[in-house]
């Protein structure tokens, strides 16, 4: 298996599809890039799916080719972590729409030559994991023993779980939802407006002239941020200081528009990184499939219903602080798969740091996902 | 099998079929329900307020569910486990009564366990002492207790009885051992109660 090129870091594969979509088109090929860590068991039953989230990627614990920064769950996702290679056949790939290697408006539409633009197809969460499972049969992974995912990467764990229900044996779902709410909705078109509003989007068209629109999509990362972070983890990180001037070490407002505050000056940072590491077509295309997330409105409008019959574990985990995905959103998940009979199990964790918490270092998660993991490895 | 577990526990883990659907309801760490797991093949489901104990079972592996049984035990469906048990909970929750009638719908039978409030030593200690007992059952001052509808033995049997409920079984604890019911609501530290769903 070492010599299978199929298999380590950074792979990229071009699957001939035709993948049909929601939106009723056929995508041909679907490219994917992703990144595998461990070894298969001969039984094939140690193979873990990692769904990153909306602006993550597969390098989930590998160094980033391009930022050179560490993978971005190396706290579950390592040696002695809960999931380990050593014992686990991971895999992580980069979703559908995206522009870390997968198919998306970025890459090229075999049609014309050119990047597809907005040309690219709308596609939704269940289009990500339906690309998935052909990197899967690629791969030759039938089961899985667990998909994993925090925040849109949970929503792919249970879309999973609800259309493949024979082939996930546990999904762990981490500061997530079964829909986006009308505030989540609202949130992502003040992104998407940012994006259009930027004179250099040209329509989606911007991949010639080689001058994206970053201003747009810097505002769209910032206006996110916020929903990532708690109010007082806000508070305690910047407060109402002052950015520090070369002839003001304390900071002084400067009765303009500088960044004058810390927290602007931090916005703006993570505005402006963002834009070196992501395709701001993507960003539209990736939120409008968040948006339409509704896994009941799949199945007859009963979220019930997604879980019918299920024998796959269920493991759902929110933080106290998160109010982009709140615990309210968790327990709507775990209601649904009280009604469907499922071995659920749902735990809210203390954490000051708002939604972001489960990429941080948390060691009461750390313990639930082992224990959870490992009950389906004795079983 | 049981000797590690909590004496009412013992009692219950003793009386459930094996093979059989459980919801503990307060299941605290999960230590009934990883006895009965391991001991029983039960398929065991838990509910439980507190986060670290939630923690705690889910890494034990066990099925369990954060939530308040006074509010999330409505989102269960009728008759969708063999046994509810309720051990030492009834007294904290705000609706003892409503989840009673819960545990009847959920389950077909219920087991229900809670410390007797008319034991000796608790009568003792108000008429003597005039003051809320602390025991070893009860061991946290009044403004702290999380026992909030205190009850004994006599009080239940009479909501079992205004209500219709059908009684298939019950045990009485006292030191930790099994005792007679005779006069259970004087020496009787502790009831557990099997009832049909």
């Amino acid at each position: 298996m070492n010599d299978d090129p199929r298999f380590g870091l950074n792979r990229r594969v071009v699957l001939p599809g035709p993948l049909r979509l929601d939106g009723g088109t056929l995508l041909s090929p679907v490219e994917v890039g992703y990144e595998t860590y461990g070894r298969l068991a001969d039984n094939g039953g140690n193979a873990i799916l990692i769904c990153h989230a909306l602006t993550g990627d597969q390098h989930v614990a590998a160094t980033h080719p391009v930022t050179g920064k560490p993978g971005w769950w190396t706290r579950m996702v390592g040696p002695g972590r809960p999931i380990d290679p050593a014992r686990h056949f991971v895999i992580c790939a980069n979703v559908l729409g995206s522009c870390m290697g997968s198919s998306g408006p970025a890459t090229v539409n075999p049609a014309t030559g050119k990047p597809w633009g907005m040309a690219f197809p709308v596609i939704t969460i269940r289009d990500m994991v339906r690309a998935q499972a052909l990197l899967l049969d690629h791969l030759g992974v039938e089961p899985l023993m667990a998909v994993v995912g925090g925040s849109m990467g949970g929503m792919q764990a249970l879309s999973w779980a609800a259309t493949f229900p024979e082939r996930v044996s546990a999904a762990v779902v981490i500061a997530s939802t079964a829909r986006h709410s009308a505030q989540n909705i609202a949130f992502h078109e003040v992104g998407r407006q940012a994006i259009m509003a930027d004179p250099k989007w040209r329509g989606g068209d911007y991949y010639a002239a080689g001058d994206p629109p970053a201003a747009g999509l810097a505002v769209a990362r910032m206006a996110a941020h916020i929903t990532y972070l708690s109010e007082a983890g806000l508070t305690e990180k910047f407060g109402r200081r002052l950015q520090a001037r070369p002839d003001r070490p304390d900071g002084a407002k400067s009765f303009g528009f500088d960044a004058d505050f810390q927290v602007e000056s931090y916005l703006r940072h993570q505005g402006l990184a963002f834009t070196d590491r992501f395709d701001a077509n993507a960003y539209l295309y990736i939120t409008r499939a968040l948006d339409y997330f509704d896994l009941a409105e799949e199945h007859g409008g009963t979220l019930a219903h997604a879980f019918a019959g299920t024998r796959t574990r269920f493991c759902i985990v929110s933080f106290d602080t998160d109010w982009l995905y709140p615990t309210s959103e968790s327990r709507v998940i775990v209601h649904a798969l009280n009604a469907a009979g499922a071995r659920a199990s749902f735990v809210e964790l203390s954490s000051p740091f708002g939604h972001d918490a489960f990429l941080l270092e948390s060691p009461e998660l750390a313990r639930v996902v082992d224990g959870f993991l490992r009950a389906g490895e004795t079983a | 099998m049981t000797r590690a577990l909590r004496p009412d526990l013992a009692v219950i883990a003793r009386h459930v079929a094996p093979g059989s659907r459980v919801l503990d309801v307060g299941c605290g760490d999960g230590a009934l329900m990883a006895a009965l797991r391991d001991e029983s093949q039960v398929d065991a489901r838990g509910l439980e307020i507190d986060p670290v104990n939630v923690a705690t079972a889910v890494a034990r592996g066990l099925s369990v569910v954060q939530g308040d049984a006074d509010v999330d035990l409505a989102d269960y469906p009728d008759a969708s486990f063999d046994y509810a048990i309720l051990s030492q909970t009834l007294q904290t929750t705000r609706h003892p009564d409503r989840v009673l009638e819960h545990l009847l719908r959920i389950g077909r039978h219920a087991f229900v366990s809670f410390p007797n409030f008319a034991h000796w030593r608790v009568r003792a200690s108000l008429l003597f002492g005039g003051r809320m007992p602390v025991t070893r059952l009860l061991p946290v001052a009044w403004y702290a207790t999380p026992n909030i509808h205190h009850v004994t033995i006599d009080d239940f049997r009479a909501l079992l009885r205004e209500r219709g409920i059908a009684v298939e079984g019950s045990w009485y604890l006292s030191n930790g051992r099994t005792a007679r019911p005779g006069a259970a609501n004087l020496l009787a530290e502790h009831a557990v109660f099997l009832l049909r769903g």
